[in-house]
């Protein structure tokens, strides 16, 4: 999707910007983020109430039963949706954070990246782990 | 920049505190604590995953004082973040902008968080004790 307006660009001196710009905006985006935060806002909803469901009822499992119980084909597969879609959630919601609060533009890019390197660390962790358990490796 | 030295627009303490606020900081701030609390889930599954030890370490980590306190904490957490959350999700569609609807929703949200958090410990209670 290459929609930037080139300076020398025949179309950017016949066309208003405006016209590149629409849907977009000016950060090339467009409604991506807000729209993904509500959509994993949303499944997660299901899932978070499914995890704290699971949790309870893991409440004095042993290590073999709670093990057994990931282990199940459903709950390794919501186990490994709740992780990912919450690490995915938690980015979006920490990068508005970080644009809101931190002023400083290296600290701010530094932060950015450094939340996206550990959601992706812990989230392939999670289904590592998840996997590992599910099919006994 | 903020290095520049310019001006602020007033900030949060000339305003009088209404429940709108709460629930809009309280939304923020749950949502940074459940970011380190996923970190917590991973150590779980990563502990049930290493062995025996690790999720006895786990489990004694969670038990502890300090451990309950944090459960405690992430469990209100999960508790507002998803009643409010819930909450951001009507108001998207674009209902309950109403001043009255706004501030009974918030309300909600704050109760509902405290009703559910009451209901997950009760039944860790009812089970004999957590962990």
């Amino acid at each position: 999707m290459n929609l930037r307006v080139g300076t020398d660009d025949v179309r950017s001196r016949l066309r208003h910007p405006m016209k590149f710009a629409r849907g977009l905006g000016s950060a090339k985006q467009g409604a991506d983020h807000w729209w993904v935060q509500r959509i994993t806002a949303a499944a997660l909803i299901a899932l978070g109430l499914w995890f704290l469901v699971t949790v309870l009822s893991l409440l004095h499992a042993d290590y073999a039963s709670a093990k057994a119980a990931v282990a199940k084909p459903w709950n390794a597969l919501l186990l490994i949706l709740f992780v990912v879609t919450a690490f995915w959630h938690a980015v979006l919601g920490l990068q508005v954070v970080i644009e809101d609060y931190v002023h400083i533009r290296w600290k701010e890019v530094a932060l950015l990246v450094a939340i996206k390197f550990l959601a992706v660390l812990g989230a392939l962790a999670g289904v590592l782990a998840v996997l590992r358990i599910a099919l006994g490796v | 920049m903020a290095n520049a030295q310019r001006p602020l627009s007033p900030h949060l303490q000339v305003y009088r505190w209404q429940i709108q606020m709460v629930t809009s900081i309280l939304h923020r701030a749950t949502g940074i604590a459940l970011a380190v609390g996923t970190l917590l889930v991973v150590w779980g599954i990563l502990a049930l995953a290493s062995g025996e030890a690790a999720f006895a370490q786990f489990k004694t980590c969670i038990g502890s004082p300090l451990g309950l306190i944090l459960l405690l904490g992430w469990s209100w957490s999960l508790s507002y973040h998803l009643c409010n959350g819930i909450r951001h999700l009507v108001q998207d569609v674009g209902a309950g902008y109403a001043i009255p609807q706004f501030v009974r929703s918030s309300w909600l949200s704050v109760i509902g968080s405290v009703v559910l958090t009451v209901v997950i410990w009760a039944c860790v209670l009812i089970h004999g004790g957590a962990a």
